[in-house]
């Protein structure tokens, strides 16, 4: 199976589709390689935020980028909705964070200070409202609730379809779509990549790794890094109820077809099989705390997933000194900076090189030497 | 749309239907009742609110859902009727707080 591609994307989930269909717009020849059905995809874990508040304490840089793939993913519903014919469900008229009782409320007011005393940062206009106000814009919030952050840019979407619409629209493109074909190594030769599959060889002048937590082992086939490491998180999903939410938050939100998602925890188990009861519970305690209504419904579905983490829980893109061509792309939020993939890092890896001044702070370099593929847990 | 057989003695029960009163036999599922009755049993799906009537009558496929003495969502053909149950028929996504 031998054959020529401008690009090879390794890695189909949502951060490799939208990467791909961002080149397939813009008339690159690509193929994407990936595995089955059966892999740990975040693709199929994720809570479907668009989501900017409390994003990039620590580094300013990661801030402005989200704020930049919110205002972009208008642009990339209506592009998808008007290839595809899919509509993503995008709605983004605010967020909220709410608190339950006086600590976390002052936890919350702390955590908004610091984002609007860090320099450099985009402001996003968050701001804490008072239970009160809160109730203005969600009166079925219960008595416990004691306020809570909200930002105007936050929002949601129907990240499956998203995902469908990026795979319908990458045919539609010509992008080829090879799943179970992981990639088992990358060799740089002559100015082009050589990458074995079990079903041979594919060729491609440039290659971008999207291959979530595959990326640890294949970065440093080609002279980059991936500090990275899965977590679980685990969702609790309600039947389909009436329209009674009108804004999304940070753990809960209903969706365009009125189910009630219930999130989302943050595990250091790897395994994505066997539910823990202890943190679904506790999921679903404090849902039915905010909103006490929610307490008649019943519970359809629960699962537990596996998802992404940097190492120190910003995106990573880099491009290969020593293999020059070779791009890495790693993020936990592959739904929120969905626009930027598809927009952004396609347009730079089409140009082959990055934009320092959009993603130089992304770089593995922050972690030490480059290269090197070697990280501390 | 059934028709009862006559061999069938059971005594009546009474059930409303968006507040009409139909005549169910005691042991008849909800499903089953609204089924037996005249009634326009058809309930609209939440997504797409197309029509549907009760289907597998034996819990699986979730077609049967109506509102019961207030709770909705409930699966009719795994309820049995009593004396002066309410049931209405659910039209698209349950309520909140019903």
């Amino acid at each position: 199976m031998q054959k020529d591609y401008d690009v090879a994307v390794v890695g189909g989930g949502l951060l490799g589709s939208a990467i791909a269909w961002g080149l397939g717009r813009l008339g690159k020849t690509v193929v994407v390689l990936d595995e089955g059905d059966i892999a740990k995809r975040a693709s199929r874990a994720n809570f479907a935020l668009v989501w900017v508040q409390s994003k990039g304490l620590g580094m300013p840089a990661y801030t402005g980028w989200t704020v930049r793939a919110s205002e972009a993913w208008g642009r990339l519903a209506a592009e998808l909705k008007e290839q595809t014919g899919l509509d993503v469900a995008l709605q983004q008229n605010g967020g909220f964070h709410l608190t339950l009782g006086d600590d976390e409320f002052g936890q919350r007011s702390d955590l908004v200070t610091r984002m609007h005393n860090q320099t450099g940062a985009a402001d996003y206009r968050m701001e804490m409202l008072s239970a009160s106000s809160v109730k203005k814009m969600l009166p079925l919030i219960g008595p416990e609730v004691s306020g809570g952050s909200f930002c105007p840019l936050d929002g949601h979407v129907n990240s499956l379809r998203t995902f469908r619409a990026f795979h319908t629209g990458m045919k539609l493109f010509g992008v080829d779509y090879f799943p179970e074909q992981p990639v088992s190594a990358i060799v740089s030769d002559g100015g082009e990549f050589r990458l074995s599959t079990p079903q041979g060889e594919v060729r491609a002048d440039r290659i971008v790794l999207a291959a979530g937590n595959a990326n640890q082992t294949l970065a440093p086939m080609v002279g980059l890094s991936a500090p990275m490491g899965p977590t679980r998180g685990q969702i609790v999903v309600t039947e389909r109820t009436m329209p009674f939410l009108p804004h999304p938050l940070t753990t809960l939100r209903q969706t365009d077809e009125g189910t009630v998602m219930i999130g989302d925890s943050r595990e250091e188990q790897l395994d994505d099989r066997a539910l823990n009861h202890a943190v679904s519970a506790v999921m679903a305690d404090r849902a039915q705390r905010t909103f006490p209504h929610l307490a008649r419904l019943n519970v359809v579905r629960t699962w537990a997933g596996i998802r992404v983490m940097p190492q120190d829980g910003f995106p990573i893109y880099d491009h290969s000194e020593s293999a020059p061509g070779a791009f890495v792309a790693c993020c936990h939020s592959g739904v929120t900076l969905a626009s930027n993939h598809a927009f952004e890092i396609a347009r730079m890896v089409a140009a082959g090189a990055l934009e320092p001044d959009l993603v130089g702070a992304f770089t593995a370099r922050r972690f030490g030497v480059a290269g090197n593929g070697q990280h501390s847990h | 749309m059934f028709k009862r057989s006559d061999q069938d003695k059971r005594p009546s029960v009474s059930v409303f239907v968006d507040g009409t009163a139909i005549a169910a036999r005691q042991g008849d599922t909800v499903s089953a009742a609204l089924l037996a009755s005249s009634c326009d049993a058809r309930r609209a799906t939440a997504v797409s609110g197309a029509p549907r009537l009760p289907y597998c009558m034996m819990g699986v496929c979730f077609d049967c859902l109506v509102t019961i003495d207030g709770v909705g969502n409930r699966q009719g053909c795994l309820v049995p009727v009593a004396e002066g149950m309410q049931i209405e028929i659910q039209k698209g996504k349950r309520e909140i707080g019903r």
